[in-house]
């Protein structure tokens, strides 16, 4: 992840991001200008000279070019026998799943004992965060209390500091935890879950509360009408209501947490604790020459996950970071 | 909640409320196991945490009062435990020395310089003895621990018994019983194998032979064990005295060190302190070091330039790149969208452990792939300007999917009248673009901008991933040309040969103002702040 996702694990400074789109609706305010035509007018007044599509076609494939050559790349390296740096090619011209098979089988580089510990962190920290901002957003949006605003607002600052830049003291705090209490300490997964979710709270706040909002209050009266605890209105009426946002909240959290690697690197110094990111650098700092394929084939399949949750769900991404989000 | 309920009360079926009553039973429980281990360990401060959260949960959820407490209270306790204290504790460790030879307290400094100084006695104890590391770290950096061995008195029992040896772990903090699970001896009694520990072959510890030679295990009453040979070692009675009223350690040999600085330095400036100091707190010695210091002043400037002209930099060629992709295929007759944007999207997708480390190959100068395909034969990540700009391409093609994509969702929601109004005017499309599209785009995706600006002040993962800072500086080997403030930071406190944590620390709390001023003046431009309803 390279950008910031609203969903942030404490690597993403992300609380910005939900910001925009009280904007957007005053795009939509401002820009309605003078002239209302229905569409079949629009067509006729709006049209641009016929120039046909084909360039646009030609700049397309550039672009894809730009976007796909590295991915050529590694796929490449993977399936490339020799599995070295030095004989690493853009086109694929032998294909073996020799790189595979020898990540699989290695014992220095436990690569699936990675594997499962990335889904370990990720798929707990996902569910936590979100149920943890679900909860929060649930009592900023839905109930009225005393300090409701600056509670938000302090929240809101908490996420301009994240979590990462207190590295030297999260290391020294978790080496003395560990002393106590090893299982939660440094060099073990329960301890890197617990900072992440240390921004739990205040990772989404802005992106659920938003939504939280869009849900109209006189159903949370109906049901009071009808006796409902704000447990049962909150667990049986509000999640399901706002389960779009929900999905789209986890899925930046998923991708978020499966890519972090300062705090994990900082954190995991066993190869039997570590997760796929600093488990692969340890691979590749080992011999980047030598290992490269094997690199590779273990960077695809470390892929996988969050390459499948971006394409099955770009339409809910582009319609979370952008509108509908925070109105 | 404002209303009080007004119809009959839905019964709470049998499973929830007893759920409600496990969950509260169950973290009581934990609470008491984790103060039970902390008392044993003597921490109080856990004790204190883990009661605190005990009584917390308690009020809270096992009483009908404060509803929204219900929801933020987990949250809460992570935000506090995870997030508030680890700040508090970086801003107190910023104005410490903190860092390597200068972790212990100033009593176990006393110690470990006693120790030090032992010389055998002609009846000393002897141990068998392996040079270890904690297992999984590297053994040029990794803090020394002696496995030690002696053969068992007649009657002892514990659990460091193997193979009638006494099995004992020593460290810089003292010596305590190694347990004998999963131990191996070796033929002549020394320990082979230890769970928790890699065991130096005679090699691997003779690249730590000077270490090694002056690492003692402090014991009760001024006498300390240290390495006699390879596989052997000896307890010894001190020859250093300690003057605890005047404040001042005498050597055998009749110098006397003062303390100064967390350090015990000769009282009359000569030579060189004795080597275990202790932590200590120095004010604002870290932050005007930053500022003071020659090589440290012009490293840190220089980086801190590269630091706001990375994400400066970084946000407008993806932002560039991100809408011109955007406006292309913002056009309903062409063909294909799906298929073109779900590829392009791709960079975003991956991780970057995986996209880093791909492009660092790539830009590899002897045979990556960027030399080869442009027959270009530049040193990318060896020389500083090719490696910064390494950085913003590989930066560019990370980032421009997340750009094209908001683009796409802003474009989206830009009404066509308005372009329509334009069109009518007698605007053409480049006019409309221009003064119509374009201002309501930016409107519309420049908080954003704003977010990923400071999400790139501190992209570490990017750069220790993909340079790792380098290339260093000729004539500082901390300063590299393309090192963010985070990845220095990173870089003094858990690579250097000596870590500071103290003064990586200082540089974190400047971090920290950075991105306070840089929000406050974001807030200030958005209104945000006035949403909240």
């Amino acid at each position: 992840m390279t950008q910031p996702t609203a969903a942030g694990a404490p690597g993403a400074s992300g609380a910005p991001g939900a910001v925009p789109t009280d904007d957007t609706v005053s795009v939509r305010t401002d820009g309605t200008v003078s002239v209302r035509t229905d569409d079949s007018a629009s067509r006729t007044v709006g049209q641009r000279p016929r120039t046909g599509v084909w360039w646009r076609h030609a700049l397309a494939v550039l672009a894809l070019v730009w976007a796909l050559f590295p991915v050529a790349f590694i796929l490449s390296a993977a399936l490339n026998p020799t599995g070295t740096l030095n004989s690493a090619s853009p086109i694929p011209t032998d294909f073996s799943l020799k790189n595979f098979t020898d990540l699989f089988a290695s014992t220095t580089f436990p690569y699936w004992t990675w594997f499962k510990n990335s889904l370990i962190v990720a798929g707990l920290g996902t569910l936590f965060q979100v149920f943890i901002g679900a909860a929060a957003a649930f009592a900023f949006s839905r109930l009225r209390w005393k300090g409701r605003r600056p509670g938000l607002m302090a929240l809101l600052l908490s996420q301009m500091f994240p979590a990462l830049l207190a590295f030297p003291a999260l290391y020294l705090m978790f080496l003395r935890i560990g002393e106590v209490i090893p299982e939660i300490g440094l060099n073990t997964l329960w301890g890197l879950l617990l900072v992440y979710l240390g921004g739990a709270m205040g990772a989404n706040v802005w992106l659920l509360k938003g939504y939280f909002d869009t849900i109209p209050r006189e159903l949370d009266e109906a049901a009071r009408m009808d006796g409902a605890s704000h447990a049962r209105i909150f667990f049986t009426m509000t999640l399901r209501l706002v389960a779009p946002i929900l999905a789209t909240v986890g899925i930046l959290a998923f991708v978020a947490l499966w890519g972090e690697f300062m705090l994990a690197s900082i954190f995991l110094l066993d190869q039997d604790q570590r997760t796929l990111g600093v488990g692969l650098y340890s691979l590749n700092l080992a011999d980047r020459n030598k290992y490269f394929g094997m690199f590779c084939a273990g960077a695809l399949l470390a892929s996988l996950p969050t390459v499948a949750v971006y394409l099955s769900l770009q339409k809910q991404l582009i319609g979370g970071l952008t509108q509908g989000s925070v109105k | 909640m404002s209303q009080a309920p007004v119809g009959q009360s839905v019964a709470t079926p049998a499973w929830v409320v007893a759920t409600k009553w496990l969950l509260i039973a169950l973290t009581v429980l934990g609470c008491t196991y984790l103060s039970w281990r902390a008392v044993e360990a003597g921490s109080w401060l856990i004790v204190t945490v883990a009661a605190f959260i005990a009584m917390a949960v308690l009020v809270v959820y096992a009483t009908g009062r404060g509803i929204t407490l219900k929801y933020l209270l987990p949250g809460l306790i992570l935000l506090t435990l995870f997030q508030m204290w680890p700040i508090a504790y970086t801003v107190a460790t910023a104005f410490t020395n903190y860092g390597d030879g200068h972790s212990l307290t100033k009593e176990q400094a006393i110690e470990a310089v006693q120790a030090q100084s032992v010389r055998p006695e002609p009846d000393s104890a002897r141990y068998g003895m392996s040079v270890a590391i904690p297992e999984g770290e590297t053994i040029a950096e990794a803090d020394l621990a002696l496995l030690l061995s002696r053969p068992a008195a007649e009657g002892t029992s514990g659990d460091n018994l193997l193979e009638g040896q006494e099995l004992f772990v020593g460290t810089l903090e003292g010596l305590e019983p190694l347990p004998a699970d999963g131990v191996t001896l070796r033929g002549n009694g020394t320990v082979g194998e230890a769970p928790g520990f890699q065991v130096l072959t005679l090699v691997e510890a003779n690249e730590r032979a000077q270490d090694v030679a002056e690492f003692a295990v402090p014991l009760e009453g001024g006498a300390g064990i240290k390495a006699a040979t390879g596989t052997q070692a000896f307890v010894g009675r001190t020859t250093t005295t300690y003057d605890a009223a005047a404040d001042t350690m005498t050597t055998i040999d009749g110098t006397v060190y003062v303390a100064h600085e967390g350090n015990f330095v000769p009282q009359d400036g000569q030579g060189p302190p004795l080597p275990t100091g202790w932590t200590e707190n120095v004010g604002f010695d870290n932050f005007s070091s930053i500022f003071t210091d020659s090589t440290l002043r012009s490293g840190f400037l220089k980086i801190f330039l590269w630091n706001l002209a990375f994400p400066l930099l970084s946000v407008g060629s993806t932002f560039i790149l991100g809408m011109l992709l955007a406006l292309l295929f913002n056009d309903p007759r062409l063909k294909g969208k799906g298929l073109y944007r779900s590829l392009l999207i791709l960079p975003y997708a991956l991780p970057i452990f995986v996209t880093a480390i791909v492009w660092s190959a790539m830009f590899n100068q002897d045979f990556g792939m960027i030399n080869d395909v442009t027959g270009l034969n530049i040193n990318w990540l060896g020389d500083p300007w090719p490696a910064r700009a390494a950085v913003l391409i590989t930066n560019l093609w990370l980032g421009f999917p997340y750009m094209f994509l908001i683009c796409t969702g802003a474009l989206q929601s830009i009404p066509n009248d308005v372009k329509e109004a334009a069109s009518v005017d007698g605007a053409g499309p480049i006019r409309t673009l221009w003064s119509v599209t374009m201002p309501l785009l930016l409107v519309a995706v420049g908080p954003l901008l704003v977010a990923s600006f400071a999400f790139n002040f501190n992209n570490f993962g990017l750069i220790y991933l993909l340079t790792g800072g380098r290339p260093f500086e000729a004539t500082n080997s901390q300063v590299g040309n393309t090192d963010l403030l985070i990845t220095f930071a990173y870089r003094l406190a858990m690579e250097s040969g000596s870590p500071n944590i103290g003064l990586a620390s200082a540089v974190s709390i400047i971090i920290f103002l950075i991105v306070g001023v840089l929000s406050y003046g974001m807030f200030r431009q958005s209104k945000a702040l006035e949403e909240v309803n």
